[in-house]
């Protein structure tokens, strides 16, 4: 961590958004994790994912949990509204917000300890019912606030910092979402941010639940040789299947692609996810395929990232529910009470 | 683009943008450092050797730095260096002690013709020698121009008298009202070297119809000032016309109102912001009610039986031709003639060399200027040297103890029996700042505050005496809040490839984005693939390669706070904060050799 506050004073040709906003708007308080912690450079693509997005950040919710990972939401969006909740349920209290006000944008942000352990339930629930929000996993595969046990995601046969073996299967969350339904999904790494910038801001425009692992190196504890979450694994396995070029509305394409290299997906508000194929069979609208696909990698080692499945028409939870659309703090006492005859006719109705 | 070899002196020199700027090369941000700390007196002394009038400079100087300095291109203004300087000057203790001590004599005798601050400055550099020195002045006393054309209520001669004596304490030979007539004699009392240091000192003619009819009201800016500088004039009429926009009007119009002039006004061919005149003195003028006007010509002095009445004047207005080139052209509005009681013609100076005999080896040029050698200032007689205005045209005092070290170097080189031309390398100190962790020997939380305004006195009470000092300089308190705005620029972030893990730690938290990861190019190339856009070409790039991903770090150099938040963030050390420290070589250098490798 850092004793001093980041100075105010900001690149004089800074690009802004069209809210006249440059990404330094989009900060939030210094960190105060380790020096070179990958969930830092995890942050700084949210920021600059709403700052291309051009979102006002009063209109996004960062939920976490308990973790390192869970302590990131204080370092960015200074101005969004912000809970940390008890460990591993950031997925229930965001349904509940999600469910009570769906206007806004719901940022769910977690780490592997939060939702592989102690908060799996959780996060498989979220996904299986749809929520529609951007939940990101900030993966180490250590418990890095206890100084550096293996976490639920840590690859069996991975060594620990005082060259332990790990003899547990690992969870990949990745796959869990994929089998469990969720409509956009995607892996990253802390140490790629032209892929994984592309991938958050898709993701907040996505319809339903989306999810992003990013693999997120601890340097205090593991970013060491037999580890397969450092930067030199992370960096010589990555098998990258897509690059992804999000356009919104006011962009036209201006970039050529060469014709069978690249699949346009349109998504619910218009946005268009241009993905550059790197891997030719890869195809990112086939969930079956996906998992097959990231089995076999997988089983070689390898870490497939890039968006692995999108499915543009999804629906979420509200369309689920039949739930009405106005923000429940905005319904007032007629909306809610219907009134006497409403009421005798809804009981006559169970007579 | 090449990776950036940062061993070599001149490139971490350049970031330090101000004492780059600096003619003399002033270490800026140590001293600043000095002053937050309270060590005036160590501030004065480093100073001192770079500048050899800290005092005076920081009273008069044309801070050359200031437009240079980092921190306005941050926000708005940079920092106050000339007025933190005068700090030093103001609030040190007793120096004397600290002065370098009077030598015994080596034997070689230098003459030096004027006794302004080029002259000064080769005894300052040479007399520490053994040197025996012999300063030629027309005037009683020291100082040259500083003395007799910088109006005391800008400069009082207390602090003229001060920095003059450190040097002439050293040993130096003062020959006072001794005006050399003839270099020729000079030359055959057989010094070892001569140098001229003896300024610009013919005030530009003014030649329209009326100059001479009315010449006994019309008077040359400069000889006024060095009248009333010595007491010899202590009046002027009520209604003042100044002609010129150069720094000598404005002294011209503000010594004028402290002598009776009421209705003083500058009239000026260009426009205002044309004008030669430095900013904050045009603002310093208009603060005591003198107009300027601008775009008009002066045509005619009006007089009535050679009593002058008024100037008259063509106005004009300012047309580019396709080459940019400005060009002022009569706008068609009739003439204008104003009234009034005197003028100063204050519209450039001239060098003078009528007591340089033709014959003695020393070439001049067509514009009747000696020929001399930028580098060595030596003319062509190889042991004749020239320095500050009498080198190449008026400039200012800082211009002049630059020039004043190069040729002391020299004139040690020469007498040496070595090559002059061979300028020994200088010295340069790189020293990590890192205490702890987070900690560092330099104050890197970075001052939000705006440029502090210096307090001046009442204008009420400036305008009553012509010796009262005007700018009363900073106090402690404010001292401090302006020195805390440096952005301690000399202290380098120095990066080390083969411990970077590319975490993007230092990407992400750098306040002004000026790192980069990315593959290589064309230095054009790479400037447009940027983090932030990098319009300023002559701030350079800084690029490392022998990354494991193969990409390069490129640093922009540009806005750069020297926060090291960089290096805080870093977690293997990859990024340091490294104090870089530069001596300029003087003359009697310990070392003199090429030989020696800087940094």
């Amino acid at each position: 961590m850092t004793y001093i506050a980041k100075p105010k004073f900001h690149h004089p040709g800074l690009p802004k958004n069209e809210l006249g906003y440059t990404h330094r708007d989009y900060e939030g308080k210094i960190s105060t994790l380790c020096a070179g912690c990958g969930h830092d450079s995890i942050t700084a693509s949210i920021i600059e994912a709403c700052f291309e997005l051009s979102i006002e950040p009063h209109r996004v919710a960062k939920i976490s949990g308990i973790g390192c990972s869970s302590k990131t939401p204080d370092y960015f969006l200074g101005n969004s509204h912000g809970f940390n909740s008890v460990h591993g349920r950031m997925p229930s209290v965001l349904t509940g917000a999600n469910l009570a006000n769906r206007d806004l944008i719901y940022l769910g942000v977690s780490g592997d300890g939060d939702s592989a352990s102690i908060g799996f339930g959780q996060f498989a629930h979220s996904i299986r019912r749809g929520v529609n929000m951007t939940y990101i996993v900030e993966n180490n595969g250590v418990y890095g606030l206890t100084k550096g046990q293996f976490s639920a995601t840590a690859d069996r046969g991975s060594k620990s910092k005082k060259g332990v073996m790990n003899t547990d299967n690992a969870i990949d969350l990745v796959a869990i979402a994929l089998q469990l339904g969720a409509s956009f999904v995607a892996r990253s790494f802390s140490g790629d941010k032209t892929q994984l910038v592309p991938l958050i801001a898709a993701a907040i425009r996505h319809k339903g639940a989306s999810f992003i692992d990013v693999i997120s190196p601890c340097i205090a504890f593991n970013n060491h040789a037999g580890s397969t979450k450092s930067f030199d694994y992370v960096r010589e396995h990555n098998d990258a299947v897509n690059r992804l070029d999000v356009l919104t509305g006011r962009d036209p394409i201006t970039v050529e692609y060469a014709p069978g290299t690249v699949q346009v997906v349109e998504q619910h508000d218009g946005t268009r996810l241009a993905l550059r194929k790197i891997d030719a069979d890869y195809d990112a609208s086939d969930r079956l395929a996906a998992m097959t696909f990231l089995q076999k990698h997988a089983a070689k080692g390898q870490v497939v990232t890039g968006l692995l499945y999108v499915d543009p028409d999804a629906e979420d939870l509200h369309t689920h529910l039949d739930t009405v659309e106005t923000p429940l703090n905005r319904l007032e006492a007629e909306d809610l009470c219907p009134g006497t005859t409403a009421l005798e006719k809804i009981n006559a109705s169970l007579r | 683009m090449k990776p950036t070899d940062i061993s070599a002196p001149d490139y971490f020199h350049k970031v330090v943008d101000c004492q780059w700027a600096c003619p003399a090369h002033t270490p800026v941000p140590e001293y600043i450092r000095l002053i937050a700390e309270g060590r005036y007196s160590d501030a004065y002394m480093i100073n001192w050797r770079s500048n050899v009038f800290p005092g005076i400079l920081g009273r008069t100087c044309d801070r050359p730095c200031e437009p240079a300095c980092r921190r306005g291109r941050v926000e708005d203004n940079p920092v106050a260096i000339c007025r933190l300087k005068r700090v030093a000057a103001d609030f040190k203790d007793d120096v004397r002690h600290r002065m370098p001590r009077p030598v015994a004599k080596n034997g070689k005798r230098i003459a030096l013709v004027g006794g302004g601050p080029a002259s000064l400055a080769v005894a300052r550099d040479l007399a520490p020698l053994g040197y025996h020195c012999t300063v030629f002045d027309s005037d009683p006393k020291a100082g040259g121009m500083m003395r007799s054309q910088i109006p005391k209520f800008r400069l009082p001669d207390t602090v003229i008298d001060e920095e003059t004596d450190y040097i002439l304490n050293l040993g130096v030979e003062f020959k006072g009202g001794h005006r050399i007539d003839s270099l020729k004699k000079l030359l055959a009392e057989n010094y070892d070297a001569v140098f001229i240091g003896s300024g610009a000192p013919r005030g530009r003619e003014l030649d329209i119809p009326g100059r001479k009819e009315a010449t006994a009201n019309i008077h040359i800016g400069i000889e006024w000032l060095a009248s009333v500088s010595f007491g010899h004039v202590e009046k002027i009429g009520k209604r003042v016309i100044v002609l010129g926009g150069g720094n000598t009007a404005m002294d011209c119009c503000r010594t004028a109102r402290r002598l009776g002039g009421t209705d003083v006004k500058v009239i000026v061919r260009s426009g205002f912001e044309e004008m030669k005149a430095s900013p904050w003195e045009k603002e310093d003028a208009i603060h005591e009610d003198i107009p300027i006007l601008n775009y008009m010509v002066p045509v005619a002095f009006k007089h009535v039986n050679g009593k002058l009445i008024g100037v008259t004047f063509q106005k004009v207005k300012a047309e580019y031709d396709a080459k940019g080139r400005r060009n002022l052209v009569p706008s068609g509005e009739p003439d204008q003639t104003i009234p009034c009681d005197d003028v100063l013609v204050a519209v450039g100076q001239e060098n003078a060399f009528p007591w340089i005999e033709r014959d003695c080896g020393i070439e001049f040029d067509k514009w009747n200027m000696p020929q001399v050698d930028p580098k060595t200032f030596v003319s062509t007689n190889p042991k004749v040297f020239f320095g500050g205005d009498a080198a190449f045209g008026p400039k200012n005092i800082i211009w002049a103890v630059a020039h004043g070290h190069d040729a002391a170097l020299s004139i040690h080189k020469m007498i040496s029996g070595e090559d002059i031309n061979e300028r020994p390398l200088p010295e340069v100190h790189v020293t990590s700042q890192k205490m702890g962790i987070h900690e560092w020997s330099y104050d890197n939380d970075i001052s939000g505050d705006k440029r502090y305004k210096v307090p001046h006195r009442d204008k009420v009470i400036a305008l009553k005496d012509i010796k009262t000092e005007v700018e009363l300089g900073y106090d402690v308190k404010l001292a401090l809040g302006e020195a805390q705005r440096c952005l301690n620029c000399d202290v380098q972030t120095i990066f080390s490839a083969p411990a970077c893990i590319e975490c993007d730690a230092c990407v992400d938290i750098c306040p002004m984005d000026c790192i980069t990861f990315t593959e290589n190019g064309e230095e054009e190339d790479l400037r447009q693939r940027l983090k932030a856009p990098s319009p300023r070409q002559d701030q350079a790039l800084y690029v490392a390669e022998g990354l494991k991903t193969g990409r390069v770090m490129v640093k922009d150099e540009d806005v750069c706070l020297h926060c090291g938040l960089c290096a805080e963030r870093c977690p293997t050390g990859a990024w340091d904060m490294q104090k870089y420290l530069i001596d300029m070589t003087h003359a009697g250098s310990t070392c003199q050799t090429k030989a020696r490798s800087a940094a």
